[in-house]
């Protein structure tokens, strides 16, 4: 028997999400397990978010991750932005298609050559210019701004496209510079998909491991690291309390992303009819 | 149907400032070529446009109209030659430092901007003092009745009114010329065929030189003081909707510009009356009252216009050129005239139009009738190209 | 002439070279980033992978190297890739790396077409809700989302358990540390990749054109196969390239979930400048991953290079 085709789609979607989201909510769920077995359900409890907050170790990586994450998604999405205009505005030129392959190639880059190759680059330098002076919060810095300025510029160039230029060639008509068209016309336009670039940035800085492992120094430990050891070691009931806090607040950012991205489609290039 | 606007634009009774010998052109635009990629968009193009006037260039799409369009606003810079502005030679000036504004097809509105915003960005750009602005802007709110929606966004108003707008954000700076390119493409045909006049008026009201791409040729027809057509990146011809209908340069040009019926034929004798020609589709002599220069034995074409044409059953009088016999082979009925297809006889298919002046005609023509055709000399064209 | 224009661009006023001195700016910041960090750490990966090994900091010898303070002596040392060849840990690691990349991104193929395709079915305000949903999980931590299939794939974890209260079987599956557990894992982390870009080229696609072929006679799986399916192909491709590439040097899923059980490229590599510190030896692994997946990448680039046309029309 066949099934009628709204049904068919509503099975495809319907298993599909409980495929990316069922393992989400049983970590969730689990996260408020009385029990140190984390499997095993005994009753509700918060007392693991309690514990998550007495954890001097693993409060001082967030803090450490967040701090790198705020500095290395604010440089990317200025580079990003940056990369994505010209590739986008400034026509053909020598040297295009070499920004394009850099752009590309960290979006599918094995993590643990990028994390590798970086690390040979600060050794080296620093036996060089004597810069970065041994590994840690800057390195980890640089390296994450290297990888999401990549997602930073392919969000913001997509918007760029799908911007009408007669908008820019009219600021220009009337009057304004090129500089000045840049902050008062494009830099509004595609306000969003700026604030979307840094927000992938800070995410995916706060969620990378591998990379960070090999950049940081002793002294420098983030927040995936301390969880990854930790993970290694077992099932652990904080982690899954931790893994709620995260999963709620990137929840609540992206939201409020999705929203800003979606508010308006201001600016889109005409329709052809 | 087409019917050529004589314009009595500014002032004077007739607005004919080309035909004065002591005027000097206000834009100069002088073998001016642009390519892309080595794809020829505008080749050598030549046209001199005087101040006041409304100037069409009108052509199908792909034809560089907009690319001159946008050659005179700066956005693209010539490979070749050079436009002047009012006697200064715009070569290298920005879009940004020309005295020219531009209303875009898809209007470019600010989307993040109120109309007003939007209609005192180029004043902001002057650094122009506040009170001067205020009041240029309200004027022009005043003028395009768009006060009311002064505190509206782009996305908040209709077609029509974003036109407006558009219109509004560039005239506000009093540019030498205004460019506008397809302004009416995105109304529907009603407002469009407002709008034209509303453009007329307020180009007569503001004295200002437009300069209008289209591909429309009714608006063009309606709209212009003169057209210049456009074929393949070359002005084909220049002149007023009357001269570019009644007396078309070019094969092209007779063929864009509505229904004509051409063929081809070769000189028998030539001279200041006109030209006698020998064309193998007519039965008869064709002569032709205008003729441009040629030599006996040359090829030509001959072009009459459909509504030019006389229709009849029975043979008409007192002439023996200009006439040929057929068979109606399909009719179109418009309303206010009907459009003959007849069949010659050496099968060349002729059009003929005829007002429908009366609710029944008396002597119907109907499919399969045997008619005559025939036409004044004096409505025939003779083209060389 | 062409020289005319020359000529009037040279003599173009001042700002237009302003402008072009401030695009060429533009131009440099971005460029010269990644040049520096991401183009030329390469070259010092390809100059490690020829160098020999040696105990201290840093432990590898220098390619370069003054031999008596007069001669310039280059040491190009091939021994890393000989351990290729002597040792089959090697070849078998990277084989099992591209099969397991290869048969995760077939999954992730079927699982996210038939996926992307509905969505582009649902009607607007939930078309968005439901492309949201997609990405979501993808800004949450790939730790965590890899760390809840652990609980849920242990022995005592919450599958065997479940399956073990209904009866299907009565002793716990190993489903944990397994290659099974890997490709879960791949999968699951690596989906929205490719959804986003099948959604991308589907939404796009001229609906018209499916209604052209079914009036033309075709049945709706003729017009899957013969007008969707080829005309998705770039989208296909960059999902699948999006999968594949990562997913060959993965090494966070095969270390927590594969366990000792599955040899993954990544992995080896960690465990060489980790466990080992044997810097040259691990420089010479990924010059290879490098050389294997370049291929991948460039049909990746092409690909995107042409999506990115298409859409610019």
């Amino acid at each position: 028997m066949k099934l009628p085709r709204s049904l068919r789609l509503f099975t495809v979607l319907a298993f599909g999400y409980a495929f990316l989201y069922g393992p989400i909510f049983l970590l969730v769920i689990y996260s408020f397990n009385e029990s140190k077995l984390v499997t095993v359900w005994s009753g509700f409890s918060v007392k693991w978010y309690g514990e998550l907050l007495h954890n001097e170790k693993l409060l001082e990586a967030a803090w450490l991750s967040l701090k790198i994450a705020f500095v290395s998604a604010t440089l990317a999405t200025i580079f990003g932005t940056m990369a994505a205009l010209v590739l986008d505005r400034f026509g053909r030129f020598r040297g295009r298609t070499l920004l394009s392959g850099m752009i590309a190639a960290p979006l599918v880059m094995p993590e643990v050559i990028t994390g590798l190759a970086m690390l040979l680059l600060f050794v080296a330098l620093e036996t060089m210019i004597g810069w970065p002076a041994g590994r840690g919060q800057t390195t980890i810095t640089i390296a994450h701004v290297t990888f999401s300025m990549a997602f930073v510029a392919i969000v913001v160039q997509s918007r760029l496209r799908h911007m009408d230029r007669s908008l820019e060639e009219a600021a220009q008509d009337l009057g304004a510079r090129p500089l000045k068209v840049f902050f008062v016309i494009t830099l509004p336009i595609i306000a969003p998909s700026l604030v979307a670039g840094w927000l992938l940035g800070f995410t995916l800085s706060l969620d990378d491991l591998v990379i960070a492992s090999f950049v940081s120094g002793p002294g420098s430990t983030t927040l995936p690291m301390v969880v990854f050891s930790s993970v290694r070691l077992g099932v652990s009931p904080q982690i899954n309390a931790l893994a709620t806090v995260i999963i709620v607040t990137v929840a609540v950012c992206i939201t409020l992303a999705g929203k800003l991205m979606t508010l308006k489609d201001d600016g889109r290039k005409p329709k052809r009819s | 149907m087409l019917r050529p606007a004589e314009r009595n634009a500014p002032s004077s009774p007739r607005f004919e400032p080309w035909t004065q010998p002591g005027n000097t052109p206000f834009i100069r635009v002088q073998g001016v070529s642009k390519a892309f990629g080595g794809e020829p968009a505008v080749t050598g193009a030549n046209l001199d446009i005087y101040k006041g006037e409304l100037f069409s260039l009108l052509g199908g799409s792909g034809c560089g109209k907009t690319t001159l369009l946008r050659l005179i606003a700066g956005f693209e810079v010539p490979d070749d030659g050079r436009i002047l502005i009012d006697g200064i030679d715009m070569t290298g000036v920005p879009p940004y430092e020309r005295p020219v504004n531009m209303v875009f097809q898809s209007y470019a509105l600010f989307p993040h901007m109120s109309v007003e915003r939007n209609i005192a960005f180029g004043l902001r750009q002057e650094r122009m003092p506040r009170k001067e602005m205020n009041e240029r802007v309200s004027q022009a709110l005043d003028l395009l009745r768009l006060t009311p929606l002064s505190s509206r966004r782009p996305d908040q108003l209709s077609g029509g009114q974003r036109q407006r707008v558009a219109l509004a954000r560039a005239l506000v700076k009093h540019p030498k010329v205004l460019l506008l390119d397809e302004p009416l493409a995105a109304l529907d045909k009603k407002l469009r065929e407002n709008t034209q006049f509303e453009l007329v008026n307020i180009q007569e009201r503001v004295g200002i030189t437009f300069i209008l791409v289209t591909h429309d040729q009714e608006e063009a027809m309606t709209m212009s003081t003169r057209i210049g057509i456009m074929n393949e990146g070359y002005i084909e011809q220049v002149g007023t909707p009357r001269e570019i209908y009644e007396f078309p340069g070019t094969r092209f040009v007779a063929d864009f510009i509505g229904a004509a019926n051409m063929f081809g034929g070769v000189i028998l004798r030539l001279d200041e009356q006109g030209a006698a020609i020998q064309a193998p589709d007519i039965e008869t002599e064709v002569e032709v009252a205008h003729a441009g220069a040629g030599v006996a034995g040359m090829p030509v074409t001959v072009m009459v216009r459909p509504e030019k044409v006389r229709i009849s059953k029975t043979a008409p009088k007192n002439q023996d050129t200009n006439r040929t016999e057929g068979t109606v082979v399909e009719i179109g009925y418009l309303g206010d005239m009907s459009i003959f297809h007849v069949r010659l006889d050496s099968g060349k298919v002729m059009q003929a139009s005829q007002l429908n002046l009366h609710q029944d005609a008396e002597q119907k023509i109907t499919w399969e009738d045997r008619v005559h055709l025939s036409w004044h000399p004096s409505n025939a064209v003779m083209l060389t190209l | 002439m062409k020289t005319n224009g020359l000529v009037a661009r040279i003599q173009g006023k001042p700002d237009r070279w302003k402008e072009r001195w401030g695009q060429r700016l533009v131009a440099a910041v971005p460029m010269g980033w990644l040049l520096v960090f991401f183009l030329a750490p390469f070259l010092f990966v390809l100059k490690i992978a020829f160098s020999e090994s040696r105990l201290g900091i840093p432990p590898y010898q220098p390619l370069l190297e003054w031999v008596d303070g007069a001669v310039l002596q280059l040491q190009f040392n091939l021994a890393n890739f000989g351990f290729f060849l002597e040792d089959p840990l090697y070849a078998a690691a990277y084989l099992s790396s591209l099969k397991m990349a290869a048969v995760s991104t077939l999954i992730c193929l079927m699982i996210g077409y038939p996926m992307a395709y509905s969505i582009t079915k649902v009607r607007q305000p939930w078309r968005n809700v439901l492309l949201m949903l997609v990405i979501l999980p993808f800004w949450t931590s790939f730790l965590i989302r890899v760390y809840a299939w652990i609980g849920i794939l242990k022995n005592e974890g919450l599958l065997n358990n479940f399956l073990m209260w209904v009866g299907v079987i009565d002793q716990p599956l190993p489903l944990l540390h397994s290659p099974f557990a890997v490709y879960v894992g791949i999968v699951y982390s690596y989906l929205p990749f490719m959804i986003l870009p099948l959604y991308a080229t589907l939404e796009r696609m001229d609906l018209t054109l499916r209604e052209a072929a079914q009036d033309l006679g075709c049945r709706p799986w003729e017009v899957m196969l013969k007008i969707t399916l080829p005309l998705s192909l770039p989208g296909i491709i960059a999902g699948s390239m999006l999968v594949f590439i990562p997913a060959a040097g993965e090494f966070v899923i095969p270390d927590l979930l594969g366990g000792s059980n599955v040899l993954m490229i990544g992995k080896v590599l960690w465990n060489e400048f980790f466990l080992n510190r044997d810097w040259p030896l691990a420089s010479a692994v990924a010059v290879v991953m490098l050389v294997l997946l370049l291929v991948p990448f460039m049909l990746f680039q092409h690909y995107q290079a042409r999506q990115d046309e298409a859409e610019a029309r």
